[in-house]
């Protein structure tokens, strides 16, 4: 799951005033302690973007008459940011929070916060989940942190209109056949950017494309024993020049992910296509609904890749922590997945169902029908995976600079790339 | 002629009662003020992740010798601080003044301009930072159409170091101004209006009367709301994190064009878990908000009562 950049900033404002507060004072006045009112046990469920659990919940409550579940949802850096301070201080986590995978490995450095799953049946769950995912939240210990939600997959999400008007295919068939590779992909955006109109681009901006291509390498910015590579990884590297050079071709309409000028963007029609992993399927479609069946979804340049995906945790500072536990093995088993992965898009981190023909047989209607079930289960099924290190989330964040000094013509690539490096060089410490 | 008990109690209760009752205040500074400080400088000698308190170690001022010699995103986060602090303050108390000035005449409807006055204070920080963020867009943003108007339109406000300070001071001027405003308003009409009827005597014109009479009869009004604007300033953390939202809000843009120090204190200590160095920032951050404090006062008492 990504950032669906909600609009609760005042949410944001006051996590971050309660969590100065907290962190300062050693307080922990603030936040989310459930007084059990009523008799109900109450259980509170911290998220960010959307996923989708505000159905499953009604059926939980309904089958559970003594439970109440509350959800708040931040975005995704405040998300993170807020359950640090929280775990910090002791108090004000919710009961259940999503770790995204490119924050798990952080959080599964400190496990002592958080409930070990394995001593509360996880163990015997264990097989439900794509083996990597299984292990990523896994801490050097043996805790086990989390249980696996969705994982993000790779695709293109193209405008179908866009392409046409620029005399490119718009089938999907022939969209995938126009690249084979990175390289395809961008010369493809030559293509279309010498007849597209004023304002449109040919991607949404290059740090999106940076996460896909990054998401491809074997390995990524860290090696397996938590050392960062960003340096000496040759495919970074590579990736990083590519974009550059996609971005001087003019083909970027320079919009960084997950803000509401992006948001905009996917409403304006500013770009024709974006790096799709199953999550922003849902994303895009809740931005501008009014694009229905403009979308179509291709497979990703170079095959498979990962980019995103959660897990549910269980804060040992929570008061319920037997009754959460339960509660998020149940909203991760493969049933409750397939359900998120028909009404939301999000793909399921359960392998037994990616031959499911109730999975596999999905269409989206809003894109255009596209077969995202197939599409998404075979690219999930190609997808190696790459290790997370600590703090994976906050490189992507310092790539995520970088590329916007590029696409804002204050550096060009090779200075910005060494103004990256040492600006993650400090992350190490 | 011995004491009684009540003699006595009543002595106690004459001495002692008056503590009583101002400990409440003293109470809560102590743990609401006191306390954090003295805590935060005990944490800003340590080197301490913020999910780690067990792990944290005493590195004496290591932390303050990293940041004053060795750090220069800090120097450029104070550089932006000064900045904006002056691009904000400047212009606030200037519109405040002549804002004042103008409702303190008769015109129709004062009451509802008056009231006016505060509305843009009352609203939520984050409300305005996300209207005016839009209004500052690159793409669709209404400053921008508005000076497409005059063959200009293109800026990308995020993007550059003086737009985007332009862009931040703009909302906190916006916010602000009526606050000082009302000040001044209120004392303006403490001014016996027999000063203004010599002044007209004695030849003196709307301006000249405004700078020689107005303004020097403000003086405590001014020094009062500098120095409020300034140590409001000085901490600016809202306004620039939420004009550049998204994964990257607290670097304050791609270039840290205007991330302030207070945004770098929340970067370093939220972001980077670096609890020990956010707390030495802190520490800093107080007490340069105390040094240009002082010296916008210095300044502003230079304000003739000729």
């Amino acid at each position: 799951m990504r950032p669906k950049t909600t609009n609760r900033r005042i949410r944001l404002i006051a996590g971050a005033v309660c969590a100065g507060l907290a962190a300062v004072t050693a307080l922990s006045a603030c936040g989310g302690g459930d007084a059990g009112g009523g008799g109900k046990i109450k259980l509170s469920l911290g998220l960010f973007g959307n996923f989708g659990y505000t159905d499953l919940i009604k059926e939980y409550q309904a089958a559970h008459p003594d439970i109440e579940i509350t959800e708040r949802t931040a975005s995704y850096s405040d998300h993170h940011k807020n359950l640090a301070a929280h775990l910090a201080t002791g108090g004000g986590a919710a009961d259940i929070e999503a770790i995204d995978t490119g924050y798990v490995a952080q959080f599964k450095a400190t496990p002592d916060k958080f409930v070990d799953l394995t001593t509360v049946g996880g163990d015997k769950l264990k097989d439900r989940w794509l083996g990597w995912k299984w292990s990523a939240s896994l801490a050097k210990g043996g805790q086990q942190i989390g249980y696996g939600t969705d994982v993000g997959g790779l695709a293109i999400c193209y405008r179908r209109d866009l392409l046409q008007n620029a005399g490119l295919p718009a089938d999907r068939e022939a969209v995938s056949a126009l690249w084979p590779t990175w390289q395809a992909f961008f010369d493809t955006g030559k293509r279309f950017q010498a007849k597209a109109p004023t304002g449109v681009k040919w991607m949404d901006g290059g740090p999106t494309v940076l996460n896909a291509i990054f998401g491809q390498a074997p390995t990524g910015y860290y090696d397996q024993s938590d050392k960062l590579v960003v340096d000496s990884n040759p495919a970074l590297r590579a990736g990083w020049d590519q974009v550059v050079d996609a971005v001087k071709a003019n083909l970027s309409a320079g919009l960084l992910y997950s803000t509401p000028t992006w948001n905009t963007g996917f409403t304006q029609g500013q770009f024709a296509t974006v790096t799709c992993p199953a999550w922003m399927m849902t994303k895009i479609k809740d931005q501008a609904p009014d694009t229905s069946g403009k979308w179509d979804v291709a497979t990703v340049p170079g095959g498979g890749g990962n980019w995103g995906g959660s897990y549910l945790t269980i804060p040992k500072q929570g008061k319920h922590t037997k009754e959460a536990a339960e509660l998020a093995a149940w909203l991760t088993a493969p049933e409750q997945q397939a359900k998120v992965f028909t009404s939301q898009g999000l793909l399921p981190s359960t392998p037994s169902l990616y031959d499911d023909p109730k999975i596999t047989g999905y269409t989206n209607p809003f894109f255009n029908n596209a077969p995202v079930g197939k599409l998404f289960t075979d690219a999930a099924k190609k997808l190696n995976p790459q290790y997370q290190g600590p703090k994976a989330g906050d490189v992507q964040t310092e790539f995520g600079n970088a590329m916007q000094r590029v696409e804002q013509g204050k550096q060009d690539g090779a200075a910005a790339w060494q103004q990256l490096v040492g600006d993650v060089a400090k992350l190490q410490s | 002629m011995a004491l009684t008990f009540a003699d006595r109690r009543h002595k106690w209760d004459v001495k002692l009662s008056p503590f009583g009752f101002v400990s409440p205040y003293f109470l809560i500074f102590g743990v609401f003020g006191l306390f954090p400080l003295l805590y935060t400088a005990f944490v800003s000698l340590q080197k301490r992740n913020l999910l780690d308190a067990e792990g944290a170690r005493f590195i004496g001022f290591g932390n303050y010798e990293q940041l004053l010699f060795h750090d220069p995103y800090f120097w450029n986060a104070m550089g932006n601080t000064v900045s904006l602090w002056l691009l904000t303050t400047i212009p606030q108390i200037l519109f405040a003044l002549g804002i004042a000035h103008l409702l303190n005449r008769r015109l129709r409807g004062r009451t509802l301009f008056r009231m006016g006055m505060i509305l843009p204070n009352i609203t939520s920080v984050a409300a305005v930072t996300i209207i005016f963020a839009q209004l500052f867009g690159r793409d669709f943003g209404l400053v921008n159409w508005v000076l497409s108007w005059f063959g200009g339109g293109h800026v990308d406000w995020q993007a550059g170091t003086a737009s985007s300070h332009t862009a931040i001071a703009a909302m906190v001027v916006w916010r602000w101004t009526g606050y000082h405003a009302l000040i001044f308003l209120a004392s303006m009409q403490a001014i016996p209006s027999t000063m203004y009827e010599a002044a007209t005597l004695d030849g003196a014109r709307g301006w000249q009367q405004f700078w020689r009479i107005t303004v020097p009869l403000l003086r405590p009004q001014i020094i009062f709301s500098t120095v409020i604007a300034t140590t409001g300033n000085m901490r600016l953390l809202a306004e620039p994190l939420l004009f550049n939202p998204g994964t990257a809000a607290a670097t304050g843009g791609s270039d840290r064009q205007f991330q302030t120090a207070a945004l770098y204190l929340y970067e370093q200590g939220f972001t980077k878990y670096d609890f020990g160095y956010s707390s030495a920032i802190a520490l800093i951050l107080a007490v340069a908000t105390m040094l240009v404090a002082g010296l916008s006062y210095l300044v502003t008492r230079r304000i003739q009562t000729d």
